[in-house]
């Protein structure tokens, strides 16, 4: 018999994830509709002053995308962990490592990166600049996946929890502070006319620490959860 | 090859099962009893792996579970008391999912074979939320036929089943039986199994 590759398993995965998310793309939709509609709140009702608005959109748009990670975290692990998949999930000859991996990739596809395409849009509404817009893009490129890494690890901390959610964002929130400092640094950046590149290396390398570091962190924890 | 040796297993404040001894060899099946409450899900869990015992070790070809990690799970398959089975997907989608992720990916017409056999060919597009308990239970049993496992840990195998299924369960759990295969199995029903050696351990 020919061992399957582990690539293999792991796309195996990311793909079962995918449908599933597709299945319920209501929950999909109502993160990026809660992204849209906080950071339209803000202009509406702040007034519209350019010099404002330029001011206080990179902690907006960061904030806001902070917020509707959270909302999805939940889901990660939530019903696999109730139906009994997660189980099984752990139960294969891949290690929880790649099992975790896979699905906090599935969950920045499905419920970050449309956030990331959708962030240009919203930012016209502030007034930013062109060059402003694509920093934008590039540090919430940089920061999401962080966010779901971080966020991984408590959403598999809470499991089965009564009051997971709420723990949830005790947990996670202040973990996400640096993300949340280096990516509205970067976007304030391009509207002083300060250096940006600094404010990506360092969104960068907290990208790098978190990719090494969470999955590890996540699996020892479900470990803990299923037990 | 299974040893459990001094196997304890405790559960909040209350002590399960204490100084529990056994082995198992190739073709061997072990039936679990005892009553609701008396620890077998708790031991089952612990053979493989999810949970750890208050004191005491599994071994399996001589090592310690716990050192093995994957690759003592990529020798188990676990039919627990849920099924495993996700609301969302369909019959076949069940199976090639759990079957892929395991690493013993099914083409659609292999998949389709052992749904025949398992007797849920006319249910294969279905999604799995409209099918009745005993056949989400033989849903789980068809990804567990398509494991390549040598060892089978099944906690109540045969609830919700139909007489039909349960000859079929029966059926495949001899024939893992004389492939070499070991098999431990907490069940409150007589299995009658032709198996050649057949330990029993009540709890």
């Amino acid at each position: 018999m020919r061992a399957p590759s582990l690539q293999s398993m792991f796309g195996w995965v990311l793909w079962r994830d995918l449908i599933l998310a597709w299945r319920h793309r209501a929950d999909v939709l109502a993160t990026l509709f809660f992204f849209v509609i906080v950071t339209s709140l803000f202009p509406l009702g702040i007034g519209p002053e350019p010099q404002t608005l330029q001011t206080i959109a990179p902690g907006i748009v960061w904030v806001a995308a902070l917020l509707a990670s959270m909302l999805s975290l939940g889901r990660i692990f939530g019903n696999d962990y109730q139906d009994g998949t997660l189980e099984q999930l752990l139960l294969t000859r891949q290690p929880a490592y790649l099992v975790v991996l896979a699905k906090i990739l599935a969950h920045w596809l499905v419920s970050e990166v449309p956030l990331v395409l959708m962030a240009p849009v919203l930012g016209l509404q502030f007034g930013l600049s062109q060059n402003s817009l694509l920093i934008v893009v590039v540090s919430l490129l940089l920061g999401t996946p962080v966010l779901s890494l971080i966020g991984s690890i408590g959403a598999a901390l809470t499991l089965g929890l009564r009051a997971a959610n709420v723990l949830v964002a005790l947990l996670v929130l202040p973990l996400y502070i640096p993300v949340l400092i280096f990516g509205t640094g970067a976007i304030q950046s391009t509207v002083n006319g300060t250096a940006t590149q600094p404010w990506l290396l360092l969104l960068g390398a907290t990208l790098i620490l978190a990719f090494v570091f969470a999955p590890w962190a996540t699996s020892a924890a479900l470990k803990i959860s299923v037990e | 090859m299974l040893e459990v040796i001094n196997l304890t297993c405790v559960r909040g404040t209350r002590l399960l099962f204490k100084n529990l001894n056994f082995t198992a060899s190739p073709s061997e099946l072990i039936e679990l009893r005892g009553p609701n409450g008396s620890g077998k899900t708790s031991l089952l869990r612990i053979l493989c792996g999810l949970s750890s015992p208050a004191a005491g070790q599994v071994n399996w070809n001589g090592k310690n579970i716990r050192s093995l990690g994957e690759e003592y799970f990529g020798a188990v398959a676990y039919l627990a008391h849920q099924n495993a089975v996700k609301d969302e997907l369909s019959a076949i989608e069940n199976l090639r999912i759990s079957t892929g992720v395991a690493g013993n990916p099914l083409n659609k017409s292999q998949a389709r074979e052992v749904l025949e056999r398992i007797g849920l060919s006319d249910r294969e597009s279905l999604p799995a939320r409209v099918l009745s308990a005993g056949q989400r239970r033989r849903l789980a049993l068809a990804c567990l036929l398509t494991s390549k496992a040598t060892f089978w840990i099944l906690d109540e195998v045969l609830t919700s089943l139909d007489d039909e299924a349960v000859k079929l369960s029966r059926e495949f759990i001899s024939e893992h039986l004389k492939n070499g295969g070991l098999a431990v199995i907490a069940t409150h029903q007589d299995l009658n199994l032709l198996a050649e050696r057949v330990k029993r351990i009540e709890l």
